[in-house]
């Protein structure tokens, strides 16, 4: 069964953040990472850039609408997603558990409709 | 099929229905993962039951018959196109069931009841359909009596439901025991679930015009003891059933002839159940010797103290300030600082109780209707009548069961006639 992580952050407090803690982070998640393939449980991730680059575009009314996204302004923000294939959601939320994600932010877990 | 049978086929299939649908039903969704399709399947099958055991009899094992049914309905459905939701049981599968050599011991049959109870208060569904979904499934009850226990419209209470077993199946809640490392926190969600229910039919005795045979408190004392059967060696849950039983048997005398609410103090002791109170006794011993103290443990014990009175004719004060003391210390609450200003009252004297009752922060105590009701009861043994009126008048504004208003107004009248 294939879950996918959607990983919410604080931007404002990510951009302040000093160099030397943002290697850090990205070295932790380099081995989260790393840490799901050797579980065989890996399937993707994506890192996102901060929402200020999101551009939201629709034909939802019939005429194609662009506009500066996101899509939903709050506090805390859609940062990057992982997708795991595990066999159960309390597996899922294990390894939601252990992601550096869930540490600074919040992390959503989502079944796939597809299996 | 002649009357006679169908009756007793009626009865059986009742019977077994009230003893076994839990049972059954954990057994059918802990393979399949799907709880709804699981309901589906069994009810198929008591449908089969009471046509068949009217024509053919009831058969030796009734719980093992309807599981062969169930499951082979199951495995019709999955066999299925998916738009096809009704298939029909086929006459010769049944009669065919009855030569399938099936277990006579009732125990044969593995209980996996416990993995049940899990699923629905599981951290990832909501709080507040933890105990309707257990109510549904592990007791069997219909949608809409569980919707009239809980106050709710019946429509939004089976689609909260139907939802609640979506999420199950497509999210995959697993029906497994929590590991080890995980067995306390998942168990409080349980016994959360369960003693929150309780509490809801406790309030609507309350509130009640006269004591009600069908309450949640009943559903609640069934699977708080279900759970203590489970789990015999699990401080906390003895504690739970415990403090339950002795709540409960303390209902009936909560309500006078009359229909007016009745508090503790001043109940006949003769109206209480002394079969509910020997066995949350039973339970609460059983607790106390497993020596881990828990936040239940405390609230039976103060059960036991206020129905050691029928025995006594008294009531220890100093025993409850203490053991409230405790409960505040392991699980801080509203209603027990105020249990412990009242016992705090009577074990020493009325002004020790007010000063207790004053510690409460002030916003919080102000709205909660009994803070109000203890400060009248404290005030009027201090002889302090007036400032005791005017307290009452503040918890009438607050009350909002009819019984516990009239209860007030009644106190009220004694002062100021």
């Amino acid at each position: 069964m294939k879950y996918t992580l959607f990983l919410y952050n604080d931007e404002a407090a990510m951009a302040n953040a000093p160099a030397a803690a943002m290697q850090q982070v990205q070295a932790a998640f380099q081995g989260y990472t790393q840490a799901l393939k050797d579980a065989g449980v890996f399937v993707a991730t994506d890192w996102l850039r901060p929402s200020g680059t999101a551009t939201v575009i629709t034909l939802k009314d019939g005429a194609r609408r662009v506009q500066d996204g996101p899509y939903a302004a709050s506090k805390e923000q859609l940062g990057g997603f992982y997708v795991i294939n595990v066999a159960n959601l309390d597996e899922a939320l294990k390894w939601a558990e252990q992601c550096p994600a869930a540490k600074r932010g919040l992390i959503e877990v989502r079944p796939s409709a597809l299996g | 099929m002649n009357v006679t049978q169908a009756l007793s086929a009626a009865k059986a299939a009742e019977k077994t229905a009230r003893e076994s649908y839990g049972r059954l039903l954990s057994l059918l969704a802990s393979r399949s993962g799907d709880l709804a399709g699981a309901q589906d399947a069994l009810a198929d099958a008591f449908r089969s039951a009471l046509e068949t055991w009217g024509a053919k009899g009831v058969p030796d094992n009734p719980e093992a018959w309807l599981l062969t049914v169930a499951r082979n309905r199951q495995r019709d459905v999955r066999g299925s196109a998916a738009a096809r939701t009704s298939v029909p049981l086929i006459e010769d599968d049944i009669n065919a069931m009855f030569l399938i050599e099936t277990p006579t011991d009732r125990d044969a049959i593995p209980d996996d009841r416990m993995k049940l109870l899990f699923v629905c208060a599981h951290p990832a569904i909501d709080a507040a359909m933890r105990a309707p979904l257990m109510m549904q499934t592990v007791l069997g009850l219909d949608a809409d009596v569980i919707a009239r226990a809980f106050m709710v419209p019946a429509a939004a209470m089976a689609q909260r439901l139907v939802r609640v077993k979506r999420k199950i199946k497509e999210a995959v809640i697993p029906f497994e025991l929590p590991s080890r490392s995980d067995m306390a926190e998942r168990l409080e969600g349980v016994l959360e679930a369960i003693y929150g229910a309780f509490s809801i039919g406790w309030e609507q005795i309350e509130s009640a015009e006269e004591a009600d045979d069908d309450n949640l408190a009943d559903e609640a004392r069934y699977l708080a003891d279900l759970l203590a059967r489970l789990l015999p060696d699990d401080a906390e849950v003895l504690g739970l059933a415990a403090c339950i039983s002795l709540s409960n048997a303390r209902r009936a005398a909560r309500v006078s002839a009359d229909g007016a609410y009745v508090p503790l103090e001043s109940q006949d002791t003769a109206r209480w159940d002394a079969k509910q109170i020997a066995w949350g006794e039973r339970l609460l011993q059983r607790a106390q010797k497993l020596n881990a103290v828990g936040r239940f443990q405390l609230e039976a014990a103060i059960q036991s103290v206020h129905v050691a009175r029928a025995q006594s004719g008294f009531t220890d004060w100093a025993a409850l300030s203490l053991l409230y003391q405790g409960l505040m210390q392991m699980a801080p609450s509203i209603g027990s600082a105020v249990g412990r200003a009242i016992a705090i009252g009577h074990a020493q004297n009325a002004p020790a109780g007010l000063a207790a009752l004053a510690q409460i922060e002030v916003s919080v105590r102000d709205e909660f209707q009994p803070a109000w009701a203890a400060r009248a009861h404290l005030l009027a043994m201090d002889g302090r009548n007036a400032e005791a009126v005017q307290a009452l008048d503040q918890a009438i504004q607050r009350a909002t069961g009819a019984g516990v208003k009239r209860e007030l107004l009644k106190r009220r009248s004694l002062l100021t006639g």
